[in-house]
């Protein structure tokens, strides 16, 4: 009878991981704009991965088009017509969908490295380090994001890694400071001291303490990043800083303005890539403030 | 407001932008290891030519002496030519600082005001109808590129209805003088106005509701409603004037970011300002002119940044107490 399984401090921990994550979930489906936003966005994603299946990439490519009718409005030709070289343009919808999320995310997973680590590490760490870090970040926070982007961006090239990194490198301060002041409390709770009084180093209780009780944060703003980051790579896509070989629904507005779309009245050819980014955005925003208020209680009464 | 207070403010500001003039000569740095060629891009030099141009540019110089002349000229507001142009950087920034401003500060005031409005409509029926649309339409106004909502407008009152010209700041065939001469700019100002003030509503509503919102659980409210005054001056004499601080400081700040913001709108109204301008920079790359700009922009925001903190200090005692 000595087989009683006792479980070890990880399982347990994981247990209630679990739970946490379970209850979480249930109170975001009871929140109504929170499901609208995930819906839209399992919507376009499933779009955005199924591209392939959908439309044919060779049709983005003019070489291959010759054969259709130019500024053929959507009666005309296909679900949206086509623009100055005979393209679809929902081709180019469909597969602009795939770089604009691509590179939101990717932007935003950057940032929110960056900024999770410099606000744990100089939240957690005070003294010296910290404040020249939160120095650093006031300053990345004060140079206004666009002309350094664009500088940047001219520097660098125009491709899509740049692009990314551009927007990730001008995208982290605000995430470090709100990660910074929540650590700031966290560190003087009782398990910190009581584990540090363990022995426990610096980096354990780092990663072991304090990035699990500030990962909910982290995942709120990283929601709250994307559409930033994605109406960042549209503005600079249409400053024609994107990648010239790839469309995404930025290129495809900056396309459409500078052949002439808008004295074309070619309506079909600029609205569709803005409606998607307009319904991206307000659907990772959804989702974002649904997150915030599942993980933040507080704020439930406050908004709604 | 305490002497301290704003020196420690203006000081941390100073070291703001110095930091900005720094950041900038290194990115210069990064741009090229040789800015001769970059300059004479596809022009045959001889080694003569080249080398009294490396000389003349103090490029023979070491790091730390391009350093302290950059900073010379950067104080003497030195920003250098222009590839374009050819002519000084610093020029081409004021020719075209004016429209901005004219542009920029007319959207910013309109925003702010029906922004807040709009809020304080929105939070003091909670949850009413007026709520729910206020709150739906600036969520919309704010998840649109602002150059692509420009586009809707210019389509549909520009070049549909013929309401408004298409773009530039004036009729270039026109000979109008005074009064008429404004009137023409103000009509092409109107749409790139229109844009910028609907993008940047949406913010100001936000803040100002949830700011409203929170002052509306202050009890001097209940005292005020307890004295029996009426619905309105609730609201406009004791819980309006509260709640508006934040929406201040936030005007400050915006309307420094507001002035880079601008850049695509511009650019889709040919509207000729900093913005404009550094989007035909872009298409270059004009990179003096470019590096011009981020500084020009940058120091804009941290002026409005400090003129927030000067007056968030002065309306709130608490924080420069703090």
């Amino acid at each position: 009878m000595n087989a009683v399984a006792v479980p070890s401090p990880r399982q347990i921990t994981w247990q209630r991981r679990r739970r946490a994550m379970a209850a979480a979930w249930r109170d975001f489906r009871g929140h109504t704009p929170g499901m609208v936003g995930l819906v839209v966005l399992a919507l376009i994603i499933v779009m955005a991965l199924a591209a392939p299946l959908i439309a044919d990439e060779a049709g983005l490519r003019a070489i291959n088009t010759t054969e259709n009718p130019t500024w053929a409005n959507p009666s005309e030709f296909g679900p949206l017509g086509t623009d100055n070289y005979g393209r679809s343009v929902w081709t180019q919808f469909v597969w602009g969908a795939r770089i604009s999320l691509l590179v939101g995310l990717a932007a935003t997973i950057l940032a929110t490295v960056i900024g999770s680590v410099v606000g744990i590490v100089a939240g957690f760490l005070g003294g010296i380090v910290g404040s020249i870090l939160m120095r650093v970040t006031e300053w990345f926070l004060v140079i206004p994001f666009l002309p350094l982007a664009i500088v940047l961006a001219a520097i660098l090239g125009p491709s899509i890694e740049n692009i990314i990194l551009v927007i990730g490198i001008t995208s982290w301060p605000s995430n470090a400071r709100v990660i910074c002041a929540q650590v700031l409390t966290l560190r003087e709770r009782d398990y910190v001291d009581r584990s540090r009084a363990l022995g426990a180093s610096d980096w354990h209780l780092m990663t072991r303490h304090v990035l699990p009780n500030v990962s909910g944060l982290i995942i709120a703003n990283t929601t709250l990043t994307v559409p930033v980051a994605i109406l960042s790579e549209t503005t600079l896509s249409f400053l024609g800083l994107g990648d010239p070989t790839r469309a995404s629904w930025g290129k495809m507005l900056e396309e459409s303005f500078e052949a002439g779309a808008l004295t074309q009245q070619a309506w079909w050819y600029y609205v569709p890539p803005g409606l998607g980014i307009l319904l991206v955005v307000l659907a990772f925003t959804l989702c974002g403030q649904a997150l915030e208020e599942v993980l933040d209680p507080r704020l439930r009464d406050r908004r709604r | 407001m305490s002497v301290r207070y704003v020196t420690s403010k203006v000081l941390g500001s100073l070291a703001t932008l110095f930091f900005v003039i720094c950041f900038n000569f290194f990115l210069f740095r990064i741009v090229s290891n040789d800015p001769v060629a970059t300059l004479f891009r596809g022009r045959n030099l001889t080694d003569s030519q080249r080398d009294e141009l490396t000389h003349q540019f103090g490029l023979d110089k070491s790091t730390w002496g391009q350093f302290v002349d950059y900073l010379q000229q950067t104080a003497q507001l030195n920003l250098g030519r222009s590839y374009q142009t050819n002519q000084p950087v610093w020029d081409e920034i004021l020719d075209a600082a004016g429209p901005t401003i004219a542009l920029v500060g007319v959207s910013a005031i309109l925003s702010a005001v029906f922004g807040v409005m709009l809020g304080i409509a929105a939070a003091w029926r909670r949850r009413s109808k007026t709520d729910y649309t206020v709150t739906g339409f600036t969520m919309t106004t704010y998840s649109m590129p602002d150059f692509w909502l420009g586009m809707l407008l210019l389509l549909a009152l520009a070049v549909g209805l013929g309401w408004f010209p298409t773009g530039g700041i004036e009729d270039p065939a026109s000979t109008a003088t005074g009064i008429s001469k404004l009137a023409d700019q103000a009509q092409h100002m109107f749409l790139p106005a229109l844009t910028l003030t609907l993008a940047y509503l949406g913010e100001y509503a936000i803040v100002m509701r949830s700011s409203l919102l929170e002052t509306m659980r202050e009890d001097y409210l209940v005292l005020a409603r307890a004295k029996g005054l009426r619905d309105v001056l609730v609201r406009n004499r004791h819980a309006v004037p509260n709640a508006l601080l934040p929406v201040v400081a936030l005007m400050a700040i915006n309307f420094g970011f507001v002035l880079s913001g601008a850049i695509a709108v511009e650019a889709i109204f040919s509207w000729p300002g900093l913005g404009l301008a550094s989007y035909e920079a872009l298409k270059g790359p004009d990179l003096p002119m470019l590096q011009g700009m981020f500084l020009v922009f940058s120091a804009a925001v941290i002026v409005f940044n400090l003129i927030a903190d000067l007056l968030y200090g002065y309306l709130d005692p608490r924080v420069r107490r703090a």
